[in-house]
């Protein structure tokens, strides 16, 4: 019997990119990674930027009001009240973030825990939880924002359940279906006939495994609460005035379209671009991740 | 075929049975309950609230509430508005021919521009004109709608002056003309965002189709290029696209009501804004299911002119 | 052209030279196929020639990445377009009105009139190779309507004929048939009335029972033979299966890691094969004994097909070959020589190499 000649085994990888390749991945999606550096650019921007510019988003200046960009010393220009447009981009900023990071934490909590027990449980609990998910889907995003909005007293912390409300059903379906099919998988059959109980598989063995579509689902979900915080603010049913967001400057801006333009242009801008980046930087995780989902 | 239509509309009345419930629901979340524009004013003492909770049944349990309710949208009595006391699906009906214009214009545009765009970047893939497809794509998909609108209206309106800048059509003039002049911008802005999906996944299905062994097939047959894309691949490709544009309804009505409110335009978005605004709870808990069964009705259209498309679904189930 | 005719009346080819060129079908000469891919250039298919007669069964027989199913892809521009693929060489078929048609290098519009009118391909898979939002009896008569330019109700009657030819019981019905509502076997049928519907000169299969049911094999085998025989058409038959080569094969070329390392008649392989590769092959197959004690292990080609994009130098079965001789077998690549005349042969040790199976 002649000798079958093999392969050698590769040698244990070695560099921190080696170990791991989900990272290597994101890093080559050039786009990805300019969404990531856009998204810390406007982080930054938002949130340390006050303190390197001399205006604030309050003071008000009559005398220059409505002034164009790169005029004067506004760089962005002034508003109707004469405050500065960046400044006021800037506070702006800090609240359209935060209500999108916050919302999409509350609802990838909610959205998770929903799949964890849907998709776990199965049977009559897994379908009828399910089935208000989808019921809860038929409502148009807008429709349901504004109906609920008009019932409540409109603040920061509100407006974040309230988005959190409108998105949590994604998340659920995606975690829904991830754990419906690790259910099958022969280690979590392993870890029940060890007598492991149901909250331990399903928070220490089936969600870690469920990770990478939840953190693809939540950055996009970062940016879909961003718009949607934009959208209402701007229909007059979020953000309320004198408190800044990107939105109710955009509603402001509507009247003075024919004078002054750059009103509206600059917080559209913002929004465009972190929204952009952010489905930027989940179309990156999801190449990366899915792609070792497979392996 | 005949079984698959029960079920899906089995499936199709529980959900609606649900989404009622919850819109029952968010209806009694609001403080004060439905009587909130009521008490809002402050002239209410306790004895005339009490009365008019009575008067209106809102005193009794919730689930004979919800029964009841259910039962008169069923009959068609949907309630009447607070504020004019007009029937709310007749208000319904005055506003939903123009929210459909504009739906059904945007669709059509956004099918026909899209699906170009999607084909093309398949069949060209990874060129310079794919990647610029699809990172447009994206950042079409990031812009807010009411942006684009106020952007569009800027450049065509106020400084080219060649679109009006809102409204249906202008005073005086009600011509076919004149209503086409006035859809064509809330149109383009509506069908951005449905175009980029579109052209995502007629790109996506078109690149799963050209892979598949009949097309190498038909290619072996010496069938001619073109042939083989439009009708042995497209065939195949826009068999998915019906599904998607089933599940694109819901975001086609959001998109809806904040173009008609940047463009004026007198549609069941711009009733429900108007409704929101003033409390007019009858008529936004109308609208709410009735465009939650838009949203139903279109999926389940979607899913019936699947099956009746793909010959392998449309023999499967009798 | 109008092809549909019966096919007894012979074929005139203007200037026929000797009598075996006037029935070639297949002229092939040094035929190189590349591919150019992210891991580096990958040489499918090198120097490859052989003519096939009309006829004439020629099998290609080899593993996988042998360069067996690229040659053919190749023969008819099936390969991605250049830059990712470049073919060089030559290939001339033969139509049925004798009009000779060279293959590599052609315009695309060349190309579409010979594939399906002078040279069809049967794929592997039944029952991804049709479209399944179209009937059967649209996508046969696509091809008749294509290049024979027929009506549909003549297509569709023609359709009819060629079902009932190939096997199909009912075949007026069967036309108004997706393919979703057809067997395995009953598909690739489908799939090789569509191949001969204009009468090409030239059929391909690319193992076409592989994915069949061994029972259905045997029938797709004496479909293909039964039609062979009617209209006299030349066939290339691929496979890794030595067992149906031993069936339907007149010629057969061994192919390893892109060029032919033996060329002979049928039974001439079978019983003294030349080239270490073939003999192994031939000796893998399993045997049925009666007799138990003669029972031995599976016998098994030791080592693994080379890597597509670097060959050891000379001989590339040198490190699997058990006649591997340093400095005589991998100082060049071996050329082929006629070991009998019709019987070629890659090696330069093949004359040490004796023994019938």
């Amino acid at each position: 019997m002649s000798a079958v000649h093999t392969a050698s085994i590769d040698s244990p990888p070695q560099t921190f990119a080696e170990r791991y390749p989900a990272l290597r991945r994101f890093l080559r999606h050039r786009v990805a990674l300019l969404g990531l550096a856009v998204v810390l650019f406007m982080t930054i921007f938002s949130f340390a930027g006050p303190w390197l510019i001399p205006f604030n988003e309050t003071d008000t200046d009559i005398r220059a009001r409505l002034m164009g960009p790169f005029v004067g010393p506004h760089i962005f220009g002034t508003d109707p009240l004469g405050r500065d447009i960046l400044a006021r981009l800037m506070y702006a900023g800090r609240i359209s973030l935060s209500i999108g990071f916050a919302a999409t934490a509350l609802s990838v909590v909610v959205g998770v825990l929903v799949g964890l027990v849907a998709g776990f449980y199965r049977g009559a609990i897994g379908a009828s939880l399910m089935r208000f998910v989808d019921a809860m889907l038929c409502f148009p995003t807008i429709f349901l924002l504004l109906a609920v909005a008009a019932l409540i007293e409109p603040s920061v912390t509100s407006i974040v359940v309230l988005i959190a409300l409108a998105s949590w059903m994604e998340v659920a379906r995606v975690v829904e279906g991830q754990i419906r099919s690790l259910r099958e998988r022969d280690f979590t059959l392993a870890a029940e006939s060890l007598g492991a109980s149901d909250s331990r598989i399903m928070f220490r063995e089936l969600l870690p495994n469920a990770v990478a579509p939840i953190v693809v689902a939540a950055t996009l979900n970062i940016a879909h609460a961003i718009l949607a915080e934009a959208y209402i603010s701007f229909l007059g049913f979020g953000i309320q005035p004198p408190t800044p967001s990107w939105g109710n400057m955009l509603e402001n801006a509507q009247s003075y379209l024919t004078n002054a333009p750059w009103l509206a242009i600059v917080p559209g801008l913002a929004i465009t671009l972190t929204v952009t980046s952010f489905n930027f930087i989940g179309d990156g995780l999801r190449d990366a991740l899915d792609a070792k989902l497979d392996r | 075929m005949g079984r698959y239509l029960v079920r899906r509309l089995l499936q199709s009345l529980l959900l609606l049975v649900l989404v009622s419930m919850i819109a029952f629901a968010i209806l009694h979340l609001a403080p004060g309950g439905p009587l909130a524009q009521f008490v809002a004013t402050g002239n209410l003492g306790q004895e005339d609230v009490a009365r008019l909770m009575a008067q209106y049944g809102l005193d009794r349990p919730v689930p004979v509430q919800y029964l009841e309710w259910a039962g008169n949208l069923l009959r068609g009595d949907w309630g009447s508005s607070y504020r004019d006391q007009l029937p709310v699906l007749t208000k319904i009906g005055i506003h939903i021919v123009p929210t459909l214009e504009i739906m059904v214009a945007s669709t059509l545009l956004a099918m026909f521009l899209g699906g170009m765009i999607g084909i093309l970047g398949a069949v060209r893939r990874y060129s310079f004109f794919d990647h610029l497809a699809t990172v447009g794509a994206m950042v079409a998909l990031s812009i807010p709608t009411f942006w684009f609108g106020l952007a569009v209206i800027y450049v065509f309106s106020v400084n080219l002056g060649w679109l009006p800048a809102g409204s249906r059509e202008t005073i005086g003039d009600g011509s076919f003309v004149d209503r086409l002049h006035h859809l064509v911008a809330p149109c383009i802005v509506l069908a951005l965002v449905s175009t980029a999906v579109w052209s995502r996944y007629m790109r996506s299905s078109m690149l799963d189709v050209v892979n598949q062994d009949y097309i190498r097939t038909a290619k072996s047959k010496g069938v001619p290029a073109m042939r083989i894309l439009l009708h042995h691949a497209l065939r195949n490709a826009l068999l998915p696209m019906i599904t998607i544009t089933g599940l694109h309804v819901s975001t086609l009505l959001s998109g809806a009501l904040v173009t008609e409110t940047v463009f004026t335009w007198p549609g069941m978005g711009r009733l429900f804004l108007d409704s929101v605004s003033n409390r007019d709870y009858p008529v936004v808990m109308g609208m709410l299911m009735f465009t939650a069964c838009m949203v139903l009705l279109g999926s389940l259209l979607a899913d019936l002119l699947y099956s009746a498309a793909d010959p392998r679904i449309k023999g499967a189930s009798t | 052209m109008n092809l549909y005719e019966p096919i007894h009346t012979p074929v005139v080819q203007p200037g026929a030279q000797a009598d075996q060129q006037a029935d070639s079908i297949l002229d092939v000469r040094d035929l190189n196929v590349t591919f150019r891919t992210a891991a580096g250039t990958v040489h499918a298919v090198r120097d490859v020639s052989f003519s096939v007669r009309r006829g004439e069964t020629l099998a290609l027989v080899g593993e996988t990445s042998s360069g067996k199913s690229v040659t053919c892809l190749g023969l008819l521009g099936l390969t991605p377009p250049a830059p990712y693929c470049t073919i060089t060489g030559s290939a001339r078929v033969t139509a049925r009105d004798g009009n000779a048609y060279e293959l590599v290098g052609t315009p695309e519009r060349v190309m579409r009139r010979v594939r399906g009118g002078v040279a069809s391909v049967i794929f592997q898979e039944p029952m991804t190779s049709l479209n399944p939002v179209h009937t059967i009896g649209a996508q046969i008569c696509e091809s008749l309507r294509i290049h024979l330019g027929m009506n549909v109700r003549s297509a569709t009657d023609r359709a009819a004929d060629l079902l009932n030819q190939v096997g199909i019981s009912d075949p007026k019905r069967r036309l108004t048939n997706y393919p979703h509502e057809l067997s395995g076997g009953m598909r690739q049928r489908v799939m090789i009335a569509m191949a001969i519907a204009c009468e090409p000169s030239l059929l391909i299969a690319d193992e076409p029972t592989t994915a069949l049911d061994v029972t259905i094999q045997a029938q797709i085998l004496e479909l293909l033979e039964k039609l062979q025989a009617e209209t006299r058409m030349a066939m290339i038959y691929i496979t890794h299966n030595l067992g149906t080569v031993a069936e339907i094969a007149d010629r057969v070329m061994v192919m390893y890691a892109g060029r032919i390392v033996e060329q002979a008649d049928v039974v001439e392989l079978f019983t003294q094969p030349r080239h270490p590769y073939s003999r192994g092959l031939i000796h893998s197959v399993p045997r049925l004994h009666s007799n138990r004690a003669r029972k031995t292990p599976l016998f098994a080609i030791p080592g693994n097909v080379p890597d597509p994009t670097g060959h050891p130098p000379g001989c590339t079965f040198g490190p699997r070959c058990g006649h591997f001789e340093p400095k005589r077998c991998d100082a060049a690549v071996p050329v082929l020589q006629h070991a009998q005349p019709g019987h070629l042969v890659r090696c330069v040790r093949w004359p040490e190499i004796e023994g019938a199976m």
